[in-house]
């Protein structure tokens, strides 16, 4: 499906832009963009360097195991898959804590370590297993509890109650996690019925 | 608002101690296992670079090209029937896509309209109550070299939409 949305995303814009006249444009686009994941996934390095080192510490002392122990009973229910105590687990439930905080940046590496072991347990294949998109589903709906980012960009603009909004985006992000956990079961059932696992 | 100010500054600072004690305390020997992980992370972010490139150039050309403005003109007569306000539909389209680009479309709109508006304070609520999908696909999926994503995007998508009206629902009613 990627393929066809990357494709139809390009080849849309192309010709959008011959219509348009707006090749130059496209053609600034292009090169731009480029430059700009590089520069992105470069400024991830250090990033990704400090908390996978921080967490590899929290792994070897026998703190993820603890905190996976904790939430156990929650987690195992959203993924049935993962053995009790898999370092999957812990990866998983600590990039829950780091999204829950807003704190974007720890959670992305979290988040890779956590598909690295679900891979992992699904027998290094290359196509996603359920929990995988159960993971992906829940981290995409976002679990924000603090928007910090867009509290920020309200005071910017003088507003008189910037955190007013912090109660309905909660709310919203409720709904939007316990939909998407709704939308993967359907999904997940819809598989299992076809017969194709 | 101070209490949110002071945990957002302290939390980090207070995980990573805790974590080098209990660590001492356990004796794992810390420095070692900090740069092992570290090596990880180096290895991760390079073999994320080609999946971000396809994705970025694409949504990029969708979006210089006009043809994003194109498909937000298209869903707007609909939109309004059902009382969204237009204004919110490219926040809504480019959300999934662009963080980025969300995060300018969302301080424009606080710009024209004001953060206490109907109109700013959707946009405030479904910035923070939805999150770019396709980054989060692509980085976590690419970094672990998964082809075939399953209904993954799907998924996503479709709670970006619950997300959504979700936000429109209790923004109007709370406020």
């Amino acid at each position: 499906m990627v393929n066809y949305i990357w494709v139809l995303m390009t080849i849309i814009g192309l010709v959008v832009a011959a219509i348009n006249g707006r090749m130059k444009e496209v053609n600034e686009a292009i090169f731009n963009s480029a430059n700009e994941a590089v520069t992105l996934c470069i400024g991830l390095i250090s990033i990704l360097v400090f908390w996978l080192g921080i967490m590899r510490i929290a792994q070897d002392s026998g703190l993820l195991e603890k905190l996976s122990n904790l939430f156990r009973p929650i987690v195992s229910r959203l993924f049935p898959e993962v053995p009790a105590g898999h370092p999957a687990m812990g990866y998983i439930l600590s990039n829950m804590m780091a999204n829950m905080f807003g704190l974007g940046n720890a959670a992305t590496p979290l988040g890779i370590k956590a598909m690295e072991q679900l891979k992992e347990l699904n027998g290094g294949k290359t196509a996603a297993s359920r929990s995988m998109i159960t993971f992906l589903a829940i981290n995409t709906s976002s679990l924000t509890i603090i928007p910090t980012t867009v509290i920020a960009i309200r005071m910017n603009y003088h507003s008189a109650s910037p955190t007013e909004i912090v109660g309905p985006t909660l709310i919203a992000t409720m709904c939007s996690t316990i939909g998407a956990i709704l939308i993967d079961r359907y999904f997940h059932y819809r598989r299992t019925r076809n017969g194709v696992k | 608002m101070q209490l949110i100010s002071f945990i957002s500054l302290w939390i980090i600072p207070a995980l990573i101690g805790f974590i080098l004690i209990y660590s001492t305390w356990k004796k794992v020997p810390a420095y070692e296992s900090f740069v092992d992980g570290g090596k990880e992370g180096i290895k991760i972010a390079f073999s994320i670079i080609p999946f971000l490139v396809g994705m970025l150039v694409a949504i990029t050309v969708f979006r210089a090209s006009g043809a994003l403005d194109y498909t937000v003109d298209l869903m707007k007569p609909l939109l309004e029937k059902i009382g969204v306000p237009a204004e919110i539909v490219p926040l809504a389209l480019i959300r999934p896509i662009s963080g980025t680009a969300a995060l300018g479309m969302m301080s424009d709109i606080l710009s024209v309209h004001g953060p206490e508006s109907y109109i700013g304070r959707l946009a405030s609520v479904l910035q923070g109550s939805t999150d770019t999908t396709f980054y989060v696909l692509t980085v976590y999926f690419g970094a672990v070299g998964i082809k075939k994503m399953g209904d993954a995007l799907k998924v996503g998508l479709l709670a970006d939409l619950v997300g959504i009206i979700a936000a429109i629902v209790i923004v109007a009613w709370m406020f």
